[in-house]
């Protein structure tokens, strides 16, 4: 693929986007002529730069796709539920014409366009459909009685220079205006230079018409509407007996600040300023950066023991590392909105073929999250919205019986919380059966037919492979992949899965997720000749393992920390380090969950500026490391991974109690 | 056929590990180091026990040696650590490895090389692609794929 063409896919997958949520929004809001431009423009586009680019039969679809959708614009027919389901089909026939042309049915296509003229005209025939828009529209046509009797207009407009490179042609627009009545035009060619300083790929004239025409200024104003951004447009209405300017000043005084404004929104639509940049290259600025980081610790650690000079570059250089490395980290955080917006169109659909009326409640779309965890993250909450849908939700009958509104909701909802960014969906249908669970769970082996466990415990067997409830596969879910493929992604993206449910009233899935994948801050231990890093986030407290009593000898592994009993765990016996340890001995408190324990190094470091590296497929086995680091001097320590590092560490000392057991 | 299998060779790195030459596919060697120190994962395999530090990059420090059930030897100041490419379940993976010398990049004939004899070898089978022959030494050509995977 060449790189134009990779650029029409990339302004084709914006646009198509962009029409998605148009048409989706439409459903709820039919009147919004603003969504309805949107629309249109996008398709408008798309045709535009799909010919430019050499893709004759996306052209052809989606002019036929355009024309059709014309009507709706000019209100004459509402964008009702049929029609936004037919248009997303269509949407979707793009989508494929464009990134597999060889895979697009034109049959398929063929029959998308008969069934959306189809919609269209059997909407046409109903009158009362465009009221709404008709209504908004008239407030922006001239006054009654202008409509019908021929008005003379003036238009004054010039093009910006570069816009015939960008595959405007002037001569249809006049020709549009051609259409529209009597159109007289002036070329000006004051801005022409000089011969040879002509470049003959710019438009230097501007242009001066008359257009009689018994068609609103909306027409007029239509014929520009793909171009008004590279543009300066002037109408004017002109009384054919008296002079224009004294006669109707304030229509030109109050045209112009709408134009402005109108020209400013759609510029703020298009995100001002803002640089498409290939994922690859931010991630080799976040690699670059991270060694930066890394080089300018080492710097801060030589500079100690120099001169002041020296010192005071070094924490320069300190502060801007620093900057740099936030406002990297800050290129990588995209809202999460981005993601959000795609399950809008999955819900839609998945509530048609369902059959089950469906509300999305999305909040907090602003949240933001390091970009390659949104890209991990949207298969996981495919996975979790159509389980909610599927087999959260009861069907009608069933919502109807348990005296629930017909329409069921799903929440999707994102926040901050500290350093992590909670994710939710939930529903409010009936809840996990845990007598249901518990039931598969034995007859799948998983549990033993009287183990006693809690609700929780049962709920968590969902995440198990192979495992799914539904009593009747259907096309959806309930193939018993997808819950344990979940649980493995989020754990990878070192997050976790908490469930809440409540029979009969819903059940909540939350995904608790780091902020970034990259840098983290951690608190660097020596245990034995290796240093580690504990993720600075789960540690609560350090304290003297001799003052809080070291009663290990006495056969228990308990610290007292006023008053509360927190199991310790010797990290020296777990990491087999072989040199003396320490005389004084240290414990780092660290939480996970519900859960506090000790892990006693030899010695605390302090704390380190973490940019984690994660380990190859060959450690793969080791789960009590997350990743690991470089440190100042250029060595590397090993990132704990501490609820993984817990679970082994008490079987580990279960063994050893074991063996003593068996030694005695 | 037969003239096209005696011009075909490869370039190969030979090193020295535990006292056998072994012969790596030149294409895949990224870079010869002087030993560094290697940070011990606790609780990894044997022959994958440490990880180093390759300008700015986590390299896991694989050892052949265990894999092929030699001495590991202290190391002496002809060690190096040999950055390769492995290719680990397809997914490209950079890993170093002890070797006790480096020698040269040599040319192998093809021709030069054999299966590997299914019996009168210590090791163990699988992890050899071919035998073959260098200067007046027998040479291993491992498979490094399968040794990592």
């Amino acid at each position: 693929m060449n790189d134009a063409e990779k650029a029409f896919r990339e302004e084709a997958d914006d646009l198509l986007e962009q029409l998605e949520q148009s048409l989706l929004d439409l459903e709820k809001t039919p009147t919004d002529k603003e969504l309805i431009d949107c629309a249109f423009r996008a398709l408008h586009t798309l045709k535009g730069s799909g010919a430019m680019f050499g893709y004759e039969r996306v052209s052809a679809f989606v002019h036929n796709f355009e024309t059709a959708f014309d009507q709706v614009r000019k209100g004459r027919a509402p964008p009702s539920h049929e029609l936004v389901a037919v248009a997303l089909q269509a949407k979707d026939h793009v989508r494929v014409q464009i990134e597999a042309p060889d895979a697009a049915d034109e049959d398929h296509g063929r029959r998308i366009l008969d069934e959306l003229r189809r919609v269209v005209e059997a909407s046409l025939a109903t009158p009362t459909a465009p009221a709404g828009a008709a209504s908004i529209d008239a407030t922006l046509r001239e006054p009654a009685g202008g409509e019908t009797a021929r008005v003379t207009w003036r238009l004054r407009f010039s093009f910006h220079e570069s816009v015939l490179v960008n595959g405007t042609n002037p001569l249809l627009l006049f020709d549009e205006l051609r259409a529209l009545g009597d159109f007289d035009l002036n070329a000006c060619g004051d801005a022409v230079p000089a011969l040879d300083a002509i470049d003959p790929t710019l438009c230097y004239l501007s242009f001066e018409a008359t257009l009689v025409t018994d068609q609103p200024r909306s027409a007029i104003e239509d014929v520009f509407i793909f171009v008004i951004d590279e543009m300066r447009l002037e109408i004017e209405r002109v009384d054919e007996e008296a002079s224009p300017r004294i006669e109707e000043p304030s229509a030109a005084t109050a045209d112009a600040p709408a134009t402005v404004t109108r020209r400013s929104a759609e510029s703020d639509g298009r995100g001002a300023g803002s640089v498409r940049v290939q994922a690859e290259k931010v991630d080799e600025l976040m690699d670059r950066v991270g060694e930066l980081v890394i080089a300018q610790a080492r710097l801060t650690q030589l500079a100690e023991t120099a001169s002041l000079d020296i010192k005071s570059i070094a924490e320069e250089i300190e502060r801007l590392a620093a900057n740099l490395r936030d406002v990297t980290m800050g290129i990588r955080m995209v809202p999460i909105g981005t993601l959000f917006g795609r399950y809008r169109r999955l819900v839609h659909d998945l509530s048609s073929e369902l059959g089950k009326p469906v509300d999305l409640v999305m909040s907090g779309e602003e949240t933001e999250l390091d970009k390659t965890m949104i890209e991990r993250l949207a298969d996981p909450l495919v996975h979790l919205i159509r389980n909610a849908l599927d087999h959260g939700l009861e069907d009608a009958a069933g919502r109807a019986a348990a005296g629930k509104a017909a329409t069921g909701r799903i929440r999707l909802v994102a926040s901050h919380s500290g350093a992590e960014v909670l994710i939710t969906v939930a529903d409010d249908g009936r809840g996990l059966d845990v007598a249901r669970i518990r039931a598969k769970a034995i007859a799948n082996g998983l549990i033993a037919e009287d183990a006693v466990m809690s609700d929780a415990e049962i709920h968590q067997l969902i995440f198990h492979a192979g495992f799914s409830t539904a009593q009747s596969v259907t096309k959806l879910s309930g193939r018993g992949v997808g819950m344990d493929v979940v649980k493995r992604t989020i754990e990878s993206l070192r997050g976790a899965i908490d469930i809440a449910s409540r029979p009969g009233a819903g059940s909540e899935v939350t995904l608790r997720l780091p902020l970034t994948l990259a840098i983290i801050e951690g608190l660097l231990v020596r245990v034995g000749g290796a240093r580690y890093v504990i993720p600075l986030s789960s540690v609560e407290e350090c304290v003297e393992l001799s003052a809080a009593g070291d009663n290990g000898s006495a056969g228990r592994s308990f610290l007292n920390i006023r008053g509360d009993l927190v199991p310790f765990l010797r990290l020296r016996e777990f990491l087999s380090a072989k040199t003396p340890p320490d005389p004084h001995q240290k414990v780092v408190v660290v939480s996970f969950g519900e859960q506090r324990v000790g892990l006693v190094v030899d010695q605390i470091i302090g704390s380190h500026q973490t940019v984690i590296k994660s380990l190859s497929k060959l450690h793969a086995d080791v789960p009590c490391f997350s990743g690991a680091t470089i440190l100042g001097d250029g060595a590397v320590a090993l990132i704990f991974d501490i609820p993984h590092l817990v679970d082994r560490g008490q079987a580990h000392d279960e063994e050893r109690k074991a063996r003593e057991r068996e030694a005695a | 056929m037969a003239q096209e299998t005696i011009d075909e060779s490869r370039q190969c790195l030979m090193l020295g590990v535990g006292g056998e030459i072994f012969a790596i596919d030149a294409e895949r060697v990224r870079e010869i180091l002087d030993p560094a120190p290697v940070t011990e994962v606790p609780g990894a395999r044997d022959f994958v026990r440490g990880l180093i530090n390759v300008r700015g990059k986590v390299v896991p420090m694989a050892d052949l040696r265990p894999r092929f059930g030699m001495e590991v030897a202290e190391a002496t100041p002809d060690t190096r650590f040999v950055v390769i490419e492995v290719d680990l379940d397809g997914e490209p993976t950079v890993v170093g490895i002890v070797a006790d010398k480096v020698y040269e990049v040599a040319e192998l004939p093809l021709s030069s090389l054999g299966a590997a004899p299914r019996i009168g070898m210590r090791w163990r089978p699988e992890l050899v692609k071919f035998i073959g022959r260098w200067q007046d030494d027998f040479i291993v050509v491992p498979d490094i794929e399968r040794i990592f995977n």
